[in-house]
């Protein structure tokens, strides 16, 4: 038994302050813990009260949603908001641009085995891991058939693609095929030859000088001027190839800061194991360093991304550019709000999927070097 | 023969040889193919087209300009152009950044919950979008002059622009200029001395105080004596617009606040995570030695902070510099848009062109990435 004389007896505890639990404690601490947070409070309810409500309104209550209505004026009629109608007359066009209807089953294939390839390189544990990467493998020429047709599938022109269908194209090959550009150029600019680490410089710092749209310009007013007389370059293939160049650069640059990260002993134990150059980076180096700069790298991915929406300024028809059509067409004119605002949520929505992507991989391949 | 390949230095030498030789091979493709083209359209690649009349007005141009003026001039109101989006560009980002920044720290949750909706928001939307969607809410959503939004009688908000008063400066206000260089030379002075004798003596001199009334008070009496040598000249509404006045162009605006908002979202970031990469043990350490609050964030927490937050920071603000270059989406006259674009499109010279504008960007970037390079070295810590 408790031989402590202050003991009394058993007593029941009190209930906390009404004031420090609950809802009440929760904003107590939260929003008016002070007499400055008292007034960071109440800016903040009133900027919230600002906008919100009209957007809301603007967006949501006063909006036309009805893909009956064809005319702007129809949609004034009915409510003062936002004539959501655009989007839907618009939404296959913004989806596949130009795309043959009855064909638009092979992007929705191609779309959805995307994932599919993609799932093996995102979470190294599915089962069947070994089989699903043979199968990313092969998908890029998978994906190359279905789009474009051939081998029996009717073909389909470039000039017909557009839409998100062309964002998702640029970006992921651009995204596919800069990656291991950008890691041998990084390895380039790391190298003890003089000569390749002095080319690798002037690659990487040119692109970076330059502004992709000043690239996507040479690519539609230049290259034909550095190819023999008489080729045809397709101008999406030229824009693909220009994104691809630029964004290696960028790579590079990101690889590198992985690379300088690593400690001299580790180069040092791959060469006292005798290891090959070649299995040196694959086995011991690239491993971390890439582990380092992953959210580097997700980041040059992200930018790359949205970068894909200049295309429209070289004359590709990307989301902006059809609804840069759309506009023209006076049954739209003036809704130039609607559509880049549903655009913009498009853009958002992956973009901000692929960041949070990223944390979830900082924080799974953090083994605790950072913090010894 | 096996022994070239196996020895280090020949290995590295084969190398290099076969790699310039790959590289001069496809240099010398494309110069031939360049040439071959060229001589197919008939024409040699020349620059001599820049001295003729370009033929084309530019709306917004701060040096004297007019149709019959040449290529070249065309050019450098291009970049002065772009050197003037950049620039505001640049405080207004730096102005986001930082209110975003601190506001993501906040330990109040309204005020950090809105900072972070507004910077992944800003910055997970194309910069490109962002332009289209501000250009298109002034033109399509903004009132005609003629039902101007007026403030304060002071400045007016139209679809074609902001019109604001322009400063009509005389002559004599050269005078105020000198006296404001005076006052910043003086308080450059006054500082340093105030610095030597604390370090000597250890007695402290109100410098901020001084400074601060120095450069505002010593231009103001200069305005003062010199009779108030510049005025106001307002717009006025006259027949279908305004008149008079400094119009703000709705494609400047647009590129203005999307390049702002855009790059202060990634400046925010940046901001934070300098504060937070000051470890906590710092304020501690400065509140032990007795520093007050604001001496601590002065002397201890922000110099440490700055130099995570600096080189990342001007890395974004050469980006906004290279995204001002979209200005051609909505038409302001920048590099690309003058010497890229229209000079381009009449002269038909697109090698000639495309070299100009690719040689200013690059040589932009290189100027600050060197700058860059300098002031790493110097603030980098010296360990060991």
């Amino acid at each position: 038994m408790d031989k402590n004389p202050h003991n009394t007896g058993i007593r029941q505890d009190l209930p906390p302050p009404k004031m420090h639990v609950g809802v009440a404690g929760w904003i107590r601490k939260n929003m008016l813990s002070s007499p400055t947070d008292v007034f960071l409070t109440v800016i903040s309810v009133y900027i919230l009260y600002k906008i919100v409500p009209p957007l809301a309104n603007w967006a949501v209550l006063d909006a036309v949603f009805s893909g009956d209505v064809n005319h702007r004026n129809e949609c004034r009629e009915i409510a003062a908001g936002a004539c959501w109608s655009v989007i839907v007359a618009r939404f296959e066009q913004l989806l596949y641009g130009f795309y043959p209807v009855h064909l638009r089953w092979r992007v929705n294939l191609t779309f959805i085995l995307l994932f599919v390839a993609l799932i093996p390189l995102l979470y190294d544990q599915v089962r069947g891991r070994k089989y699903l990467l043979w199968f990313t493998l092969i998908y890029p020429i998978f994906a190359f058939f279905m789009l474009w047709g051939g081998l029996g599938l009717e073909s389909v022109e470039s000039s017909k693609f557009g839409g998100f269908l062309l964002t998702v194209l640029i970006g992921v090959t651009g995204i596919a095929v800069s990656l291991p550009l950008g890691i041998a150029l990084s390895l380039g600019r790391q190298s003890s030859m003089p000569l390749v680490r002095l080319l690798s410089v002037c690659y990487i710092e040119f692109f970076r000088g330059v502004p992709l749209i000043t690239l996507l310009f040479v690519a539609s007013t230049l290259l034909n001027y550095f190819m023999p007389p008489g080729t045809y370059f397709d101008l999406l293939l030229r824009v693909i190839i220009m994104v691809i160049l630029f964004a290696a650069a960028y790579i590079a640059e990101v690889v590198r800061g992985g690379l300088a990260a690593i400690p001299r002993g580790q180069f040092e134990a791959a060469d006292a194991l005798g290891l090959k150059y070649a299995n040196c980076m694959r086995l011991i180096i690239l491993p971390q360093a890439l582990k380092i700069s992953i959210p580097g790298i997700v980041n040059t991915f992200i930018g790359l991304y949205k970068d894909t929406t200049l295309v429209v300024i070289v004359g590709l028809l990307d989301p902006l550019g059809i609804s840069g059509a759309a506009l023209a067409d006076s049954k739209w004119q003036g809704l130039s709000t609607e559509l880049y605002m549903f655009i913009a949520l498009g853009f958002f929505i992956s973009c901000f999927a692929m960041s949070r992507y990223s944390l979830y991989l900082e924080r799974k391949l953090d083994t605790g070097h950072k913090n010894q | 023969m096996s022994n070239i390949w196996t020895d280090k230095k020949s290995r590295q030498i084969i190398i290099q040889i076969f790699v310039i030789v790959v590289v001069l091979s496809l240099f010398g493709f494309f110069v031939r193919n360049t040439l071959n083209n060229l001589e197919l359209l008939g024409r040699e690649a020349s620059y001599s087209f820049l001295f003729a009349p370009s033929n084309y007005d530019i709306n917004q141009h701060l040096i004297e300009y007019d149709s019959r003026s040449t290529h070249l001039r065309a050019t450098v109101v291009g970049i002065i152009n772009t050197g003037l989006v950049a620039f505001f560009g640049i405080m207004l980002a730096t102005l986001i950044g930082f209110v975003a920044g601190v506001s993501r720290l906040s330990s109040n949750f309204l005020v950090n919950r809105i900072a972070y909706v507004f910077v992944e928001f800003s910055r997970n939307v194309p910069i490109l979008l962002w332009i289209l969607l501000w250009h298109g809410l002034i033109v399509h959503n903004m009132p005609h002059p003629k039902q101007a939004m007026a403030v304060y009688d002071f400045a007016f908000l139209t679809n074609r622009g902001i019109y604001i008063p322009k400063p009509l400066l005389e002559p004599a206000f050269w005078g105020v200029a000198a006296a404001l260089a005076i006052a910043l030379a003086g308080a450059y002075f006054f500082s340093r001395i105030a610095k030597r004798k604390q370090e000597l003596t250890g007695k402290q001199y109100p410098v901020y105080w001084v400074n601060c009334s120095l450069i505002v008070a010593l231009p103001l009496l200069a305005f003062w004596l010199l009779g108030f040598p510049a005025q106001l000249e307002y717009p006025v509404f006259k027949g279908f617009n305004f008149k008079g006045g400094l119009v703000l162009s709705p494609e400047f605006i647009a590129l203005l606040i999307a390049l702002g908002v855009y790059t202060g979202a990634f400046i925010a970031e940046i901001v934070r995570s300098g504060i937070l990469a000051v470890s906590h043990g710092q304020t501690e350490a400065a509140y032990a030695l007795g520093l007050k609050p604001s001496l601590a964030m002065r002397m201890v927490i922000l110099p440490q902070a700055l130099r995570v937050i600096v080189p990342p920071m001007i890395s974004q603000y050469l980006n906004l510099t290279k995204n001002s270059s979209l200005a051609i989406a909505v038409g302001y006259m920048d590099i690309v848009a003058t010497i890229g674009g229209i000079s381009l499109n009449q002269t038909g010279r697109a090698l000639e062109c495309m070299s100009i504008v690719l040689a200013l960007y690059l040589c932009i970037s290189l100027s600050i990435s060197a700058f860059m390079n300098w002031y790493n070295k110097r603030i980098s810590l010296v360990e060991r």
